[in-house]
């Protein structure tokens, strides 16, 4: 069992939502990373979703473009966020997944990737522009490494489309709250716990909501009826404007006020 | 890859057959979008391919073709520029005379009409010169649709006009303030618009880019120059061209011209791209002399990139060729070495911009004077009997400013 599917037992057992925070690695720069993820790790994160910078990335908005162009400004590479994962290693077990386009991947290698993640500890990858039917090769290079392949749904996924999305997805499902870009307002709540619902009667994995979840309270609100809550701008901007020495500090207090939420949340 | 395209080498003979099912040319094409979208490539792939079958609905295109854009569009015999070169009967295919300015309405019209047919109320459009932008501001005024058109602000001061034509035919122009400001930035925008209303916005791409079924379904738009071309040459020559030249930024003029001409094996044909300020400085948008196959924007293709898949940023004089990624289709017959591809420069674009407006009194847009100095390079040294046809892709209108600057400031000096 992968320790993302393990995550998601025990949290289940234990009857809450897994608590799923999203930084920019490299942004400002890699050591600030190190410092916050342990910071997330310590104040209740139960898995962490690490972006690799791209220079188009095409499904976020204004403040994780931003991020993107300061992770990219401080010299941010793959390999380099391979090291980031190998240390941390060291010091916490908390699943993490890259959140990363695809050409970063591609042009480091399909087999290289999956080897470096392999030797330095990452536990997934969430790809937004590679879809089950250009999948492929690189879901060939992952058979039986053990590591996650984690594919989204949206709002607009039709329902044959959610159950193929489900087969090929592994750890858990993501659900895109909102018909747009991360960062964006979320919908309604009731519209989307029966989107959720939806979801989760086409699919046997855990389903985790993420984009447009702003606070602790929203958390709270959809990790009542989702298996997690993926909290991706609201932190970022967090760290933004923290800045460097702070940043590591802000994304503790945050992640403590969402994890307590969540766990009062059912 | 390379086995790839050996296996398929032989079927480049048939270019009705690509891409594949899938949007495939090749290791080329496909779909690399957000799950969000894929939905909507979807039912644009399933609507276009109804439509296309409809006889009411190639009917209606047709009429829109003649009656609002003004087609065909001239194959005109350049006799000034042909004596002044030396070289081989050089033919123009006038694309600069189509309502709006360039080839770009081909396309417009096209997807303006699945809009309506997908009850789709309003449509936003990428725009790097302008003229794409004022093309789908042209169609949406005519069918009544709302129209946003996401510009780079860098492209915003330098094509100015085309920034006012399109507000004054209703659009909204959006100013996009990221990256490098230029249209690969539009067309993240825009993509991250239709995103956020694909239920209600059509986004009509400007060239043979972006994800499946956009590569086919613009290039099938705009074949309509090719298809015209070989009726008229074979009736002004009695005989097939021997040299195509068309220029290259997304790639839909040059498609569009040599589509209809893949199969004749005796047509040879060459792509220009922007050389900008030369292969070396590493400013130039020459995707074939300096690029590697990466995902970007929708669609598996040839880029310039860094190590890390970072996409460059690029360097043109002219703004509709300056975009980091060409068309798969041309990746394709690149490998194939069907098609030939080279790059000229800012400087040969604009001699070449003067060259013709002089010879022939034909000002050529800055995108389409990159062909105009490709055949002025070759010319001499291609025989006397052999026929060229220069796709003249637009008018020079929207760059008249920017060249006054560039020209007149060198003068001054
Ligand atoms: C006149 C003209 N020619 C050529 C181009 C380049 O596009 P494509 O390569 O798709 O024909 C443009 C793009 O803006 C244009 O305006």
């Amino acid at each position: 069992m992968s320790r993302i599917q393990a995550a998601f037992e025990r949290l289940k057992r234990e009857g809450r939502p897994a608590f799923i925070p999203y930084v920019m690695a490299g942004d400002p720069d890699l050591s600030t990373t190190r410092q916050i993820v342990l910071a997330l790790a310590r104040g209740g994160a139960d898995l962490v979703e690490l972006g690799v910078p791209f220079s188009d990335p095409l499904a976020d908005g204004p403040v994780i473009q931003r991020a993107a162009a300061r992770a990219l400004e401080s010299g941010t590479t793959i390999a380099g966020i391979f090291r980031l994962v190998r240390d941390l290693r060291r010091e916490t077990q908390v699943p993490i997944v890259l959140m990363t386009y695809y050409n970063p991947v591609l042009q480091h290698g399909l087999d290289r990737t999956v080897r470096d993640a392999r030797r330095s500890g990452v536990d997934g990858f969430i790809i937004p522009d590679l879809t089950p039917e250009e999948a492929g090769p690189w879901r060939k290079t992952l058979r039986g490494t053990g590591i996650d392949f984690i594919c989204l749904a949206a709002p607009t996924t039709p329902p044959d489309r959610l159950k193929t999305l489900g087969r090929v997805s592994s750890g858990f499902l993501y659900y895109v709250s909102l018909t747009g870009v991360t960062g964006a307002s979320l919908a309604d709540e009731s519209e989307l716990r029966r989107q959720v619902g939806r979801v989760r009667r086409a699919v046997s994995l855990p389903v985790a909501v993420g984009f447009g979840i702003k606070s602790a309270q929203q958390a709270a609100q959809v990790g009542a009826f989702a298996d997690g809550v993926i909290v991706g701008s609201a932190l970022v901007s967090r760290i933004e404007s923290a800045g460097r020495n702070k940043a590591a500090a802000s994304a503790g207090r945050f992640a403590r006020a969402v994890s307590s939420n969540l766990r009062a949340s059912r | 890859m390379g086995e790839s395209v050996n296996r398929k080498s032989r079927s480049f003979l048939s270019p009705k057959h690509l891409p594949d099912a899938s949007g495939h040319f090749g290791p080329y094409g496909g779909r690399f979008v957000p799950e969000t979208l894929v939905p909507a490539l979807m039912e644009l792939d399933r609507e276009y391919a109804k439509a296309r079958r409809e006889k009411s609905f190639r009917r209606e295109l047709a009429f829109l073709l003649r009656e609002f854009v003004g087609r065909p569009t001239p194959l005109y015999f350049a006799e000034r520029l042909t004596r002044e070169l030396g070289g081989p009967k050089i033919y123009l295919k006038r694309e600069d005379l189509c309502h709006t300015g360039a080839h770009k309405i081909n396309n417009t019209i096209g997807q303006a009409l699945l809009a309506r047919r997908m009850g789709k109320r309003r449509v936003i459009a990428e725009t790097g010169a302008g003229q794409h932008g004022v093309a789908t501001a042209a169609v949406a005024a005519r069918f009544g649709l709302a129209c946003d058109v996401y510009m780079g602000t860098e492209d915003m001061s330098r094509q100015a006009l085309n920034v006012f034509r399109m507000r004054l035919l209703g659009a909204r122009v959006v100013p996009v303030d990221i990256g490098s400001r230029t249209l690969k930035d539009a067309i993240s925008e825009a993509m991250r618009d239709w995103t956020a209303n694909v239920r209600t916005t059509h986004y009509i791409l400007g060239s043979v880019l972006g994800p499946h079924p956009y590569p086919m379904m613009v290039r099938d738009f705009q074949k309509v120059i090719g298809i015209e071309a070989r009726r008229q040459i074979l009736k002004a020559e009695g005989r097939l061209p021997d040299l195509l030249v068309a220029c290259v930024g997304g790639g839909s003029n040059a498609m569009g011209l040599f589509f209809p001409f893949l199969r004749d094996r005796s047509v040879k044909m060459i792509g220009v791209e922007a050389g900008g300020l030369g292969i070396k400085t590493g400013k130039h948008a020459a995707r074939f002399a300096a690029g590697r196959i990466g995902a970007f924007q929708g669609t598996m293709t040839v880029l310039l990139q860094d190590r890390e898949g970072q996409v460059k940023v690029t360097h043109s004089v002219s703004a509709g060729l300056d975009y980091s990624a060409v068309g798969p289709e041309h990746a394709y017959y690149r490998d194939a070495r069907r098609i030939e591809y080279t790059s000229v420069t800012d400087s040969d674009a604009l001699e070449a911009f003067q060259l013709l407006s002089q010879t022939e009194g034909i000002m050529p847009a800055l995108e389409s004077a990159h062909a105009v100095a490709q055949i002025r390079k070759l010319a001499p040294r291609l025989p006397r009997k052999s026929v060229v046809i220069v796709n003249l892709s637009g008018r020079g209108d929207k760059d008249v400013q920017q060249a006054a600057e560039i020209l007149e400031g060198k003068n001054a000096r």
